[in-house]
């Protein structure tokens, strides 16, 4: 098994892996396939399992019960080295005695490979890096460790390639430089590359597909659009971007739309973006796409009254407002500053309107701060 | 009192110097005049004068080379012994002791908490007769019934390894604790198997700790003459053995300072070229 390993590709396939530490269980009953030659990415704050998930492929720690499949070879025991996957450790992991060339020759030399000096070269090229060859690694900086570690492990061309929070030690700068680059590096070399980030807007940036990740679990998957625009739970609602949820009832049918009932005030949302599974539910916006207008203007679509603006903070392309709603909820709204119209005061009588599509509905019974914070305790094990 | 900026470092380090120059400096000068007299003619034993006597150097070494070459092949052997059991201890303790840690660094030093004597002291009871290594080792049949452990080179060495291995497991666990295991890790990720990467990875990050504990070991242990005086016979004498007894017991004092120098000169040449030769690199 293990010499055929070395050489299996296809996808990656996680069946029912759970991974258990004592009492905790740190991923839990997960299944999971990421197809070849996409840029995936595993989200969620740090102890939802994600790093785990990742070391588990790598062969670092082995599930306690479940099973790990590149294309159809079964890798859940197989040993690290004999797993055609390589890995972009969170730190680099960079060889600090070794010179950058020896570095990134290092797996080439492990399996024999005669065009090292070449092969050296041209990651080296790709990564633009090649006048840093003779270096050590202590000598480079933080973005050049941070490429240098993704040549080490894209030169030895894996079935799949692993990042680990790969860009978590950089400034932002560098942080959003490096997205688009890696990202295009990705398109260049043609790998699956699997993402483990915490930074949504990162794995929104990145990847084609993302898996959002909470107590060992996946939450929700899919496209990137597909999440922020339609969560299924608070915690997706939450974790990606900002929401509104606002407590509410179903209250009828309208063709393929719910009649919804917030608070007295009737609005309508499709129904194939609700998930309630009974007549409660949470009506989900998102900040963005609330509209603000002074009492008494006339209004299309979903309308809420009663609003008092609570609070105005103005940050150039946008401004942010805190809208105190009467049944004592406060709203986010974001309001683009594309229109020339002064921002509104704070004490102004508004009302809020939005387009009905862009309402998501969430269960009655969802924690609705869920995904809002990180609780210092599940900091531990990552 | 305010003093000037400027002069706050020298000030700090006049004690050092003053101590440093009374005891070690001044000390060695009178060592090294000591070393080119001879005996004053009809003088008393031990009165000695001035007559840059380079002659000296020649004949203490030429007289003495038979425990001067004991001195390096039997430091050579401690500091191999003490490296083999030590590496694997300092990694232990390093990477798989877990909470363990901390209780098992306080048992490496523990021999401190008694006098260097009285462990060695203590070797001479352990090898002897009434110890339980020699009866175990006679009826494993590995030595011979009339073989004894005393007064050998064996327990000459052994004595040596068992009081270094502290300075040998310090600096390895020191130099070990410092690799952080995913560089480890990585290696394992990059095709390398347990002993490749040990061998890549782990031996050259801590090549700084086997420096340092191969010198701290090998040092000490050229000049020492206490195992050999203790565990030792007349067969098994090394250069502080002769340096010892040319002081104490001869006061042939020129010799004995000759010798000193000698050793000195001989234990830097090897050092510098040991250094030289691991790389001054992998000690930063």
């Amino acid at each position: 098994m293990s010499s055929d390993a070395i050489s299996a590709r296809g996808d990656l396939r996680l069946t029912r892996i759970t991974k258990s530490y004592g009492d905790f269980k740190a991923v839990d009953d997960l299944t999971l396939t990421i197809p070849k030659g996409s840029f995936f990415a595993l989200l969620g704050p740090s102890g939802c399992g994600k790093t785990t998930t990742l070391r588990m492929v790598a062969g670092l720690e082995e599930p306690t019960v479940g099973s790990i499949h590149l294309g159809d070879t079964d890798i859940t025991t197989t040993r690290p080295y004999q797993r055609p996957i390589n890995t972009v450790f969170q730190n680099y992991a960079l060889f600090p005695h070794l010179t950058i060339f020896e570095n990134i020759a290092f797996g080439l030399r492990r399996r024999g490979i005669k065009d090292v000096k070449e092969q050296v070269d041209k990651v080296l090229n790709l990564v633009e890096l090649p006048h840093l060859a003779g270096r050590k690694p202590t000598q480079l900086s933080g973005g050049q460790q941070q490429r240098i570690a993704l040549a080490r492990a894209i030169v030895n061309r894996p079935a799949l390639l692993l990042l680990d929070e790969p860009l978590g030690a950089l400034d932002l700068k560098l942080r959003r430089q490096m997205q688009i680059e890696l990202k295009w590096i990705q398109r260049e070399v043609g790998l699956t590359f699997v993402h483990v980030t915490h930074d949504q807007e990162e794995a929104m940036t990145m990847a084609d597909t993302i898996a959002v990740m909470n107590e060992g679990k996946i939450e929700q998957m899919g496209s990137p659009a597909d999440l922020y625009d339609n969560p299924e739970t608070a915690f997706v609602a939450n974790f990606l971007g900002q929401s509104n949820l606002i407590k509410g009832k179903i209250d009828g049918n309208d063709g393929d739309n719910l009649i919804v009932d917030l608070f007295g005030q009737k609005i309508s949302m499709p129904k194939k973006r609700s998930h309630a599974v009974d007549t409660s539910l949470y009506a989900g916006i998102r900040p963005e796409k609330f509209r603000i207008s002074l009492l008494g203007t006339a209004v299309k679509g979903n309308t809420l009254t009663g609003g008092r603006i609570e609070d105005v903070s103005y940050i150039g392309v946008s401004t942010q407002y805190v809208v105190a709603m009467p049944w004592g909820q406060e709203l986010m709204v974001f309001e683009q500053n594309d229109d020339g119209v002064p921002p509104f005061d704070k004490g102004d009588e508004v009302l809020i309107s939005w387009e009905p599509s862009f309402t998501f509905g969430l269960r009655g019974d969802e924690d609705i701060e869920a995904g809002t914070e990180v609780n210092p305790e599940e900091l531990e094990g990552e | 009192m305010t003093l000037p900026k400027v002069r706050v470092p020298y000030l700090l380090l006049l004690p050092g110097f003053a101590f440093l120059f009374t005891f070690f400096i001044l000390p060695i000068i009178n060592l090294a005049q000591t070393s080119t007299q001879t005996p004053v003619k009809g003088g008393d034993t031990g009165q000695y004068e001035q007559t840059f006597a380079f002659g000296n150097y020649i004949t203490a070494f030429t007289e003495n080379k038979e425990q001067f070459a004991r001195s390096f092949i039997f430091a050579t052997f401690s500091t191999v012994l003490a490296l083999a059991i030590a590496y694997p201890l300092a990694y232990a303790i390093a990477f798989k002791a877990g909470k363990f840690k901390n209780i098992l660094l306080v048992l490496v030093v523990a021999p401190f908490f008694t006098s260097f004597l009285l462990r060695t002291i203590a070797w001479k009871q352990i090898l002897g007769e009434e110890g339980f290594v020699v009866p175990g080792l006679r009826s494993l049949h590995i030595i011979s019934q009339q073989t004894t452990l005393t007064s050998t080179s064996f327990a000459v060495v052994a004595g040596m390894t068992y009081n270094f291995l502290p300075f040998m497991t310090l600096p390895l666990y020191a130099s070990l604790e410092r690799i952080d295991p995913r560089t480890i890790e990585a290696a394992g990720d990059l095709y390398a198997n347990g002993i490749t990467a040990f061998r890549r990875v782990t031996v050259p990050l801590s090549m700084p700790g086997v420096v340092a504990g191969t010198l701290l070991t090998f040092i000490p242990a050229a000049g020492d003459y206490v195992n050999a005086a203790i565990l030792g016979s007349p067969t098994s004498k090394m250069v502080g053995n002769v340096i010892e007894s040319r002081y104490f017991k001869i006061v042939d004092y020129p010799t004995a300072a000759a010798l000193s120098f000698t050793l000195m000169a001989a234990i830097l040449i090897l050092v510098t070229l040991y250094i030289r030769k691991a790389g001054t690199e992998e000690l930063v």
